[in-house]
């Protein structure tokens, strides 16, 4: 089984089974406070996956996880890294490897599953990147490995720029107020599947620390 | 677990410094450190973010690291230890995000202690020194912190008798050095251009050191006017036409630093009557500073006592240590919800410990 984190919106943790089976999907109402609540939702979820399948009541199998998905973001840092530092840290101790997977394609994935008859028109996904911007990936259906096709990769854009930018795109706007931690899990066990890395090794910050370089010491005297 | 000697494995990420710790009991198994120091000299100082990420970084190498040196595997651990304050929040996050997580996947129990309250169990690790007596009076000094300590008992009972109003001792060294064009970090470079210098040059201030001042904050520190006093005579001098004389400037300033440093924590012991002073914090590698706060506790009476450099800067050891004194104290574990307090007051020295069975 696929332990799923990601804490680039919220704080987020799922358990999924290989073939995408959800046994466990779990969010914090609390927007903020990744650090305080990662700790429970894990413990949450692991527990909740053993009691089976979501939405059945069949004996289910023990949890043995196998690998640790993390969403990489674009997300603020701060929360970001709480996610991060959590899922290498279990794989860690328990000896399994991370897959790494972008947050916007969970997002997407959720969409393109909701109806799988439905055509979905290129769309973009779009979280709040704060100061002023947005983060969007423009997406159009999956790929043969049932992942979703990325027409543009993550990037950040002020927000009064971000509809004409979608509109140029022919992408029609989601906002993601939440990304499912279970559809990191399935994208993870997809690209697993696939023998494919979908996701960076590294935190999608997309942007540099703020830092000011020092200007010299000021004048105290007048 | 055993509660006799258990191993535990500390990890500290309030500042710059990712530290992995592992001891069993009182005995030292591994201090690794991976330090992004490098990262922020270009910047003249810790810059929050910078830290944060390099953190992310080096929590997993360092925790192989230290395993690998400690002869021990994941599995062995009694238990996982994290820093859950004071420091830079989101430095902080990444190490209780860490700790939780692995706690977890190890189903270990989990303590999150107090970071200045580790600085003071670093002190049990020395293998040379006597056991730690009490009450101690601490003084813990570096780039994030200048606090004066009254330590009754390491687990339950540590009293903050003064601290910094403005900036850490420390962060001095680094904004002086770079008033005199000299590299960042700055207690070195302060200690290596004080080295020829004339101590007693000039007569910089002594921060809250007035009679006025010993009401309110008679264990206070505040460095910020000492800084800005040094600024205004370089730039009388630079008025003048004078060349800067830095290795006076240098020794000068050091030298108000450290006297104020050891004065006020030599006055805390007299005035509470604790004829022991244990010095902690990264300052500490500060040779003067050594060198007077033994010289002078000597004239007062009062032993000090210094734990290695290694474990003065900020490491994972000292958390380690702290929890396995909690361990063999009998105190249960932290729950999984606390989190990341910039401004932990020193008094909680575990935080988060989980209600009695029952209770
Ligand atoms: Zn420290």
């Amino acid at each position: 089984m696929i332990l799923a984190l990601d804490t680039s919106v919220g704080t987020a943790v799922a358990v999924v089974e290989e073939d995408g089976v959800v046994r466990a999907d779990l969010a914090s109402a609390n927007a903020l406070g990744h650090a305080e609540v990662i700790g429970d939702l894990l413990v949450a979820a692991l527990g909740e996956a053993s009691l089976g399948p979501v939405g059945t009541t069949s004996a289910p199998e023990p949890v043995v996880i196998a690998r640790v998905a993390i969403g990489m973001g674009p997300g603020p840092f701060t929360g970001l890294r709480v996610g991060i530092a959590a899922a290498r840290a279990f794989a860690l101790g328990r000896g399994i490897p991370v897959v790494p997977v972008v947050s916007h394609d969970a997002f997407a994935l959720g969409i393109l599953l909701a109806d799988p008859f439905a055509d979905v028109p290129r769309f973009a996904v779009v979280t709040d990147a704060r100061r002023r911007e947005f983060a969007y990936t423009v997406y159009e259906g999956l790929d043969d490995d049932g992942l979703p096709v990325r027409v543009t990769q993550p990037a950040l854009i002020p927000r009064d720029d971000l509809d004409a930018r979608l509109a140029a795109l022919g992408a029609e706007r989601r906002d993601a107020l939440a990304i499912p931690a279970s559809m990191i899990g399935v994208a993870a066990a997809r690209a697993v599947a696939a023998g494919r890395e979908v996701g960076p090794h590294d935190a999608l910050y997309l942007r540099s620390p703020d830092v000011t370089m020092p200007a010299g010491p000021k004048r105290v005297t007048p | 677990m055993s509660a006799r000697e258990p191993l535990v494995l500390g990890i500290e990420t309030s500042c710059d410094e990712t530290g992995i710790g592992i001891v069993r009991g009182r005995t030292l198994l591994s201090n690794t450190i991976a330090s992004s120091m490098d990262e922020h000299a270009r910047y003249g100082g810790v810059v929050p973010e910078v830290a944060a990420r390099a953190h992310l970084e080096a929590l997993q190498p360092s925790i192989a690291a230290a395993l690998a040196e400690a002869g021990v595997t994941l599995a062995d651990l009694d238990a996982v230890a994290v820093t859950s304050g004071p420091g830079l929040a989101g430095a902080l996050m990444v190490g209780v995000g860490a700790a939780k997580a692995l706690a977890v996947s190890l189903d270990a129990p989990l303590y999150a202690v107090n970071h200045l309250v580790g600085h003071i169990a670093a002190d049990i690790l020395d293998p040379e020194a006597p056991a730690l007596e009490y009450p101690t009076v601490a003084l813990l000094v570096s780039g994030g912190h200048t606090s004066l300590l009254l330590v009754r008992d390491l687990t339950t009972d540590v009293e903050m008798l003064g601290e910094t109003m403005d900036d850490a001792a420390g962060e001095a060294f680094d904004k002086v050095a770079r008033l005199l064009g000299l590299p960042y970090p700055g207690g070195p470079q302060i200690d290596r251009a004080a080295a020829t210098g004339d101590p007693h040059a000039i007569r910089f201030p002594r921060g809250l050191s007035r009679a006025s001042d010993m009401a309110a904050h008679r264990y206070d520190f505040s460095f910020s006017g000492l800084k800005t006093a040094v600024a205004r005579w370089v730039e009388q001098q630079q008025a003048a036409g004078a060349d800067i004389p830095i290795a006076d400037v240098a020794a000068s300033f050091r030298e108000a630093v450290v006297d104020v440093l050891v004065t006020k924590a030599l006055d805390a012991c007299a005035q509470y009557g604790v004829p022991r002073l244990l010095l902690g914090g990264g300052v500490i590698a500060n040779r003067r500073l050594r060198d007077v706060a033994i010289e002078r506790a000597a004239a007062a009476g009062v032993e000090v006592r210094i734990p290695p450099l290694s474990l003065c800067t900020d490491n994972g050891a000292m958390i380690a240590a702290l929890a396995s004194e909690l361990i063999m104290s009998g105190r249960r574990p932290s729950t999984l919800g606390f989190g990341a307090d910039s401004t932990l007051p020193v008094t909680e020295i575990q935080v988060a410990e989980r209600e009695a069975a029952g209770a």
